[in-house]
């Protein structure tokens, strides 16, 4: 197999964007928004307010990441293909646009004022939010890989992931606090995280209140 | 009514006089080719944009540079055409704004209702170049056209017991798609309202034109207000009907969240929104992808002429 003479430029490809190329696909057309919307500031096409849109692509993107990392579960469950293997190129995407998104606002936005960008964090609600959404994101995006699951173990690492709620619903919440009125899309995005994440909470009730197939090894063990 | 001059221009400011008159030569130039209507058109304003004759008012209290036209009508809100910046653009060119009637009634001598070109005469037009700065943190330059709000007050000769005066946005679903559908950001017709010694103040502004033309739909065609030291949500569009009051009118954002805008909403770096400092500013227009903010000013630097209005008030308390 061509895997186990790998030349070094194929070892990093394979590190930078996994092996399968379903996953590299995912990862070179999950950075198009990214790579287009940086062409468009440079080439002074956003519009009256670029940096603003700019962070705005970016930190949608992050959320929309997301909701496609919460998808996957509830798509398999309900009938639709499994795609697990992919829900880690889908989450460090997800980080990276968030990773995007943080450096505009202290770069562009603030222009590295660290004490503006520290009392923002301390007052401002949306700010503390969108951070905390943010750093939740860094421990999963570190343990993002084969040997961090290893060192953690399956379980560990499992309940470790399932931060990304809290991630998802601090994102979602940070839209809609930094509009004006209530439009639409942040709402449809809330939404949506909310949606997600219910189906989770019914999906566990229903298995305890209702002996399924999961429960009948262990009775047989008893 | 003492008319303070303004005297916030620095010496520095003033653009020397043989560069001003360059571009008064470049700009009668290019009008002659056609070239501001050229742009006007490619900025999407309506058919019906005209050239508007106004001279220069000396409360044109900045020397900055202009907003360019290009940004001033295409980074809106106008909440009754959508709530992204860019929907009014994209919206607005339907709206109907010939004719257009405005109900004047309460407190006044004649309550009646007006055609709009009635009321504003085109010889009384003066070009008032303003700051405009957005309760969002951003900010612009633009060369309104209008009136001074007061001038048409007095001649509605208002009753002694008249102490606000009110105003009140057009609703018409049919062409403000913003007025349709399950998400109706904000109640409509859209209201505000001032003191009526700030109504009075020789800033305030009716405004029918910007940049020597009608106002652009998106802007407030085809009549708005201009309170260049207050939030630019208190720039009331597409006036029908100004009321005077005996009691402080309801105003849409407040209704909206009274927590968050209050009946003043006055320009003051000191007093926060809520949810965001309102210490800085992003110039729009200015520097592009790497703009840095500037300082807000007090009452958006319109201080010294108006700061007098609020003498004894407690401006934290009156957001």
């Amino acid at each position: 197999m061509a895997a186990t003479r790998k030349s070094s430029a194929g070892r990093w490809r394979s590190v930078a964007l996994g092996s399968d190329p379903v996953r590299r696909a995912i990862y070179i057309l999950g950075m198009l928004p990214a790579v287009s919307t940086f062409y468009f500031a440079v080439m002074d096409q956003l519009g009256a307010d670029p940096q603003k849109t700019l962070e705005r692509t970016l930190g949608l993107w992050a959320l929309r990441f997301l909701i496609a990392c919460l998808a996957i579960t509830p798509l398999r469950r309900l009938g639709g293909p499994n795609l697990v293997r992919y829900r880690r190129s889908i989450g460090l995407l997800a980080f990276y646009y968030a990773a995007l998104h943080l450096t505009v606002y202290t770069v562009l936005d603030q222009g590295l004022d660290l004490a503006a960008i520290w009392a923002d964090i301390l007052k401002r609600p949306y700010i503390t939010v969108g951070m905390l959404a943010f750093l939740v994101l860094v421990p999963l995006a570190v343990t993002s890989n084969a040997a961090m699951i290893k060192r953690l173990g399956g379980t560990a690492w499992q309940r470790l992931h399932r931060l990304i709620y809290l991630a998802a619903g601090a994102a979602a919440v940070h839209f809609i606090m930094l509009v004006k009125s209530w439009p639409a899309e942040p709402l449809i995005y809330a939404a949506l995280v909310a949606g997600l994440l219910l189906f989770r909470l019914l999906f566990k009730l229903q298995r305890r209140t209702r002996p399924n197939r999961r429960a009948r090894p262990e009775a047989a063990r008893a | 009514m003492l008319i303070r001059r303004p005297s916030d221009i620095q010496p520095s400011e003033i653009t020397p006089r043989d560069q001003y008159l360059q571009r008064r030569q470049f700009m009668a130039g290019a009008s002659a080719l056609g070239l501001c209507t050229a742009i006007a058109t490619m900025c999407g304003r309506t058919a019906q944009a005209a050239p508007l004759q106004a001279g220069k008012s000396p409360l044109s209290t900045t020397e900055e540079p202009l907003t360019p036209l290009k940004d001033i009508t295409s980074y809106n809100n106008y909440y009754e055409f959508g709530t992204e910046k860019g929907d009014p653009v994209r919206n607005a060119h339907t709206l109907t704004i010939k004719p257009w009637k405005i109900k004047i009634d309460g407190l006044v001598a004649k309550p009646t209702d007006y055609d709009l070109d009635d009321l504003i005469k085109p010889t009384e037009l003066e070009e008032r170049v303003y700051r405009m700065r957005c309760v969002e943190g951003w900010s612009m330059v633009i060369p309104w056209v209008g009136v001074p709000l007061a001038r048409l007050l007095q001649r509605l000769e208002p009753q002694a017991s008249a102490k606000y005066v009110a105003f009140e946005t057009l609703v018409r679903p049919a062409e403000m798609p913003g007025q349709r559908g399950l998400f109706q950001p904000l109640p409509w017709p859209y209201v505000e309202g001032l003191r009526l010694d700030e109504a009075m103040h020789p800033l305030t502004t009716l405004a029918v034109g910007l940049y020597g033309e009608t106002l652009p739909n998106q802007n407030g065609a085809p009549v708005r207000l201009v309170v260049p030291w207050k939030y630019g949500f208190k720039g009331i569009k597409s006036i029908v009907r100004i009321s005077l009051t005996d009691k402080q009118p309801p105003t849409t954002w407040n209704i909206a969240n009274s927590g968050e805008y209050g009946f003043y909403s006055n320009v003051n770096p000191a007093v926060d929104h809520p949810r965001w400092s309102q210490a800085t500013e992003r110039r729009i227009g200015e520097g592009g992808l790497f703009a840095k903010r500037r300082p807000t000013l007090l009452f958006n630097g319109y201080a010294e002429q108006v700061a007098s209005l609020y003498n004894g008030m407690d401006l934290k308390a009156n957001y």
